[in-house]
């Protein structure tokens, strides 16, 4: 047994795992394809692996429904799947304050550019990340270690900027105050309530999931998911893997799946191959972005890359065993271990909506300096538009100096604009096609939290009336899964929100204002 | 008036008092046509507890509540398992010798009433609902209390009533009453008899109305099927509803059918201001961790507000409104109108068919804050 492994105990039975696995990658490598029963009584297992969908909770040390993926085991941890237990023990921490010239909300490549240059501008800068670490989805700490070579260098930059960084940490609120934003968060069970005069939304996005059926079976994975779980100490080795969505998302993923050892059976584009073509000729201009590509494709070079193609249907039983593919005319069964599958990216605006930020077109409107319709409220990267890495940290850079009331810096806006082009052309290129809005049959579940089958919902009714009437979006996800499924089939509006913006414990919320004077 | 066949009726407002007024008038035979301004059960339906509860505030409450229990027990063979009925009773928590005193007080009232109760010691709490803190005295258990899901009781309320001919009108907003007539946004429709059930907003149709939306948040937990089996709530909740200050909160939770707890409660006076109130929801979780513990480790799935639609004695109004004739209220039923849905509907058909009613309807004239006046 290596130095590395530690024990924990999953319904009571012990197991030895990586030390700084999740508890999510964890229970997968165990075997485990029932993290939680459903609602109507089926076996589900992790899906987003980020912490957006929920799927993944159990009771972990006596309390319940906790995101697995977002935990990281322990020595001696008890964690208990598929029941709901809350040990009567009551949370008697007290609640810590803090305070800084500029919060960053969310910690991928847009929050540590912000962050970095907020602090090295003087100000006390404060980066808050749900994750283990700063990094995000695309630069997210390794449990192996390894990070990427970008992200080292801006990781490094950051931790030498003066900065300070906040992991594990979620913000469930934020509120205009008399002297800036009032932020409410909480970690690891603990609630913190800090003061910022200035505040950096740099909350990234999600992937967006389309219901087709057996879309709920246990090792149906998001495609960034995957590679969030293979990254959070989940193995796939020997795995037989069908990648079908959509974007340039599904190179990498393929091809770190591969070379983790798994056997990627095809990957599945449901964009045409002309359009494809057309996006991978623009890249020319961008060397290096070709060469990238060139180097994932030759990764899983034995591999088929179907254009055009698209998942109908996954079946299985406890767990997934086959799934169905089109192309149209033609439609065909592929057995396998493992489906990731996501359409594209879903920017993750709550927060900027609960502050009542103006948005147009789903995205957060932002000016030059990427303020936003809130005095003192800049929002970087994807919620200002899915724009990828790159344009991601400009913005990033560009919204930490604003923020530290620093000028505008011009070369950086002029790099902005040629990113965002590129932004445009793969938007065009990876355009939805109309099928994939029409996969669910009326059985099919949408809303995974409660189990409301896509028949129940009907087309007439408004988002909150299909809430009131169905439970559509009543679940801990929030309707973030749901919801973004829905914008997409039937172009319903983004919902307004209110705090917590996510579920949090009732501690957080009961004792969140004992720490601050005035509110309301 | 005596029942006319086929004659026109207007309900406006499709929450659950206008649901089960409509229902009842449908089956007395009147045409019946619901007219609400967004869709049914969009209000303070939406957002309330759901909670059929007998409450004796004043003698008159006692004898609506436990009239409308009756009518829900009546009720019971015709709900669907959208209406998520649970019949989880309710324990009225002592925390003091004061309060234990009351209990026995509460226990011959209700009683007296016919009401199936009986007083807890401190050992059989605690044992019934392990979750709550050590050091309670007891409580009065409320055996046929219960708990419901307003939205689709009053979709199920609706059904009824459509199976006896009724018609809704969702989207249309009515903007007038006018004697044996109503003025919509885009028309008018007329009627011999009309049912101003526009719950909080009741007096925007009907000034002289007294009627004030009284704000409530509410909280609910994920999935922690068993956590608590009783409707649980502090003996001083009577007071916290009753006094009609800017703020109060007080101690009720709810075990849902989902498995989820729903926790309350909280009052204010602020207008039409829904935001979340940071400060009022933190005190009104406080309250409720002080005597279930535990539940602070719970994940907070959702917080909301709503708005109850108030009257200065916390008595619904019920029946005819003088100044305009065909025009009836039911209306103003505070935090109650799940509970007292079925006794207003029912009280006002007798009433409109001449029929003498269950109880004393007298208490509830929409005329009497009027009567007050001018004393």
């Amino acid at each position: 047994m290596s130095d590395g492994r530690i024990e924990l105990f999953v319904d009571d039975v012990p197991l030895w795992v990586e030390r700084d696995a999740t508890v999510a990658a964890a229970l997968l490598d165990a075997g485990v394809t029932a993290f939680r029963t459903s609602v109507a009584g089926e076996p589900r297992a992790p899906l987003c692996g980020m912490g957006i969908c929920y799927e993944c909770r159990v009771t972990i040390d006596g309390v319940a429904q906790q995101r697995s993926c977002m935990t990281r085991v322990a020595p001696g941890m008890r964690v208990h799947t598929t029941q709901h237990r809350l040990a009567a023990v009551p949370d008697s921490v007290a609640p810590e304050t803090d305070r800084a010239d500029v919060v960053i909300v969310g910690g991928g490549p847009a929050g540590i550019a912000a962050a970095t240059r907020a602090a090295e501008s003087g100000e006390r800068a404060l980066l808050i990340d749900e994750g283990l670490g700063p990094g995000g989805q695309i630069w997210r700490p390794r449990a192996n270690g390894n990070v990427l070579h970008a992200a080292a260098r801006w990781i490094e930059r950051l931790n030498r900027s003066g900065a300070i960084t906040r992991a594990t940490t979620s913000v469930i609120d934020l509120q205009q105050s008399s002297s800036g934003i009032l932020i409410r968060a909480e970690s690891m069970g603990r609630a913190i309530v800090i003061e910022a005069g200035a505040v950096v939304l740099a909350t990234g996005a999600r992937e967006r999931f389309l219901p087709f059926p057996g879309w709920t079976l246990p090792n149906v994975f998001g495609i960034g998911g995957a590679q969030a779980l293979l990254e959070s100490g989940a193995s796939f080795r020997g795995k037989r893997i069908v990648i079908a969505g959509s974007g340039p998302l599904l190179l990498p993923v393929a091809a770190s799946l591969a070379a983790s050892g798994a056997d990627v059976k095809l990957v599945a584009e449901q964009t045409s191959r002309a359009n494809v073509i057309r996006f991978a000729s623009g890249l020319w201009r961008t060397p290096a972005r070709l060469a990238q590509a060139i180097a994932y494709r030759s990764a899983f070079r034995r591999t088929r890359y179907r254009t055009g193609t698209w998942v109908a249907a996954a079946s299985g039983d406890d767990r997934l065993r086959a799934v169905t593919l089109t192309d149209g005319p033609h439609r065909w069964s592929i057995d396998c271990d493992v489906l990731c599958t996501a359409f594209g990216l879903v920017p993750n605006t709550e927060l900027a909506i609960l502050l009542g930020c103006e948005l147009q077109d789903g995205v957060v409107v932002v000016d030059e300096r990427q303020a936003t319709s809130i005095p003192g409220v800049f929002c970087a990267g994807e919620p200002t538009g899915i724009g990828g890495v790159d344009l991601a940290v400009l913005e990033g850079e560009l919204a930490g100096l604003a923020a530290a009331g620093r000028s505008t810096d011009a070369g950086l806006v002029r790099r902005r604009r040629g990113l965002e082009r590129q932004a445009e052309a793969l938007d065009r290129a990876f355009a939805l096609r109309p099928e994939l809005a029409a996969l669910a049959t009326d059985d099919t579940i949408v809303c995974r939290c409660e189990d409301v089958r896509s028949g129940a919902v009907r087309r007439e009714w408004t988002p909150r009336q299909a809430k009131l009437y169905t439970r559509i979006g009543m679940g801990p996800c929030q309707g973030r899964i749901c919801g973004a499924a829905l914008e997409c089939t039937v172009g319903w509006p983004r919902d307004t929100k209110r705090p917590p913006i996510q579920p949090v414990r009732l501690s957080t919320l009961a004792t969140g204002n004992h720490a601050v004077s005035s509110n309301s | 008036m005596t029942a006319p066949r086929s004659s026109d009726a207007i309900v406006v407002g499709a929450g659950i008092v206008g649901a089960a007024c409509a229902a009842a008038l449908a089956r007395d035979g009147w045409r019946v046509t619901i007219v609400e301004k967004t869709f049914a059960a969009s209000g303070t339906t939406a957002a309330g507890m759901g909670h059929l509860v007998v409450m004796d505030d004043s003698p008159e409450q006692l004898a609506l509540t436990a009239y409308s229990e009756r009518l829900w027990r009546e009720l019971e063979p015709e709900l669907d398992p959208r209406s998520e009925l649970d019949h989880c009773g309710t324990l009225w928590i002592a925390e003091d010798e004061r309060q234990l005193a009351a209990l026995s007080a509460k226990h011959s009232a209700y009683t007296a009433a016919g009401i199936n109760c009986e007083i807890v010691d401190d050992r059989a709490l605690a044992e019934a609902e392990p979750q709550l803190r050590a050091g309670l005295l007891g409580a009065l258990r409320v055996v046929d209390d219960s708990v419901v899901y307003p939205p689709g009781v009053a979709l199920r309320l609706i059904e009824l009533a459509r199976g006896n001919g009724a018609r809704v009108l969702e989207g249309r907003e009515v903007i007038g009453l006018a004697p044996n007539g109503v003025q919509l946004r885009d028309g008018r429709l007329g009627a011999e008899v009309i049912i101003n059930a526009a719950g909080a907003f009741a007096a925007g149709l009907t000034p002289g109305l007294p009627i004030v939306p009284r704000k409530g948040h509410l909280a609910i937990t994920d999935r922690l099927p068993g956590f608590c089996r009783h409707q649980l709530v502090e003996l001083g909740y009577l007071t916290s509803a009753h006094v009609m200050t800017s703020e109060s909160v007080a101690f009720n939770v709810q075990p849902r059918r989902t498995g989820q707890v729903l926790v309350g409660s909280s009052r204010e006076l602020v207008g039409w201001d829904a935001s979340i109130n940071r400060r009022i929801l933190a005190r009104m979780l406080s309250r409720a961790t002080a005597f279930l513990p535990s539940l602070s480790r719970a994940p907070v799935v959702r917080c909301w507000t709503g708005f109850r639609p108030a009257t200065p004695d916390s008595l619904p109004l019920i029946g005819r409104w003088e100044p305009m004739p065909g025009l009836w209220i039911a209306a103003g039923h505070e935090g109650l109108g799940i509970t007292t849905s079925l006794a207003t509907a029912s009280l006002l058909a007798d009433r409109i068919a001449g029929r003498p009613t269950a109880i004393s309807c007298e208490p509830f004239s929409p005329m009497r804050a009027m009567a007050a006046e001018h004393v």
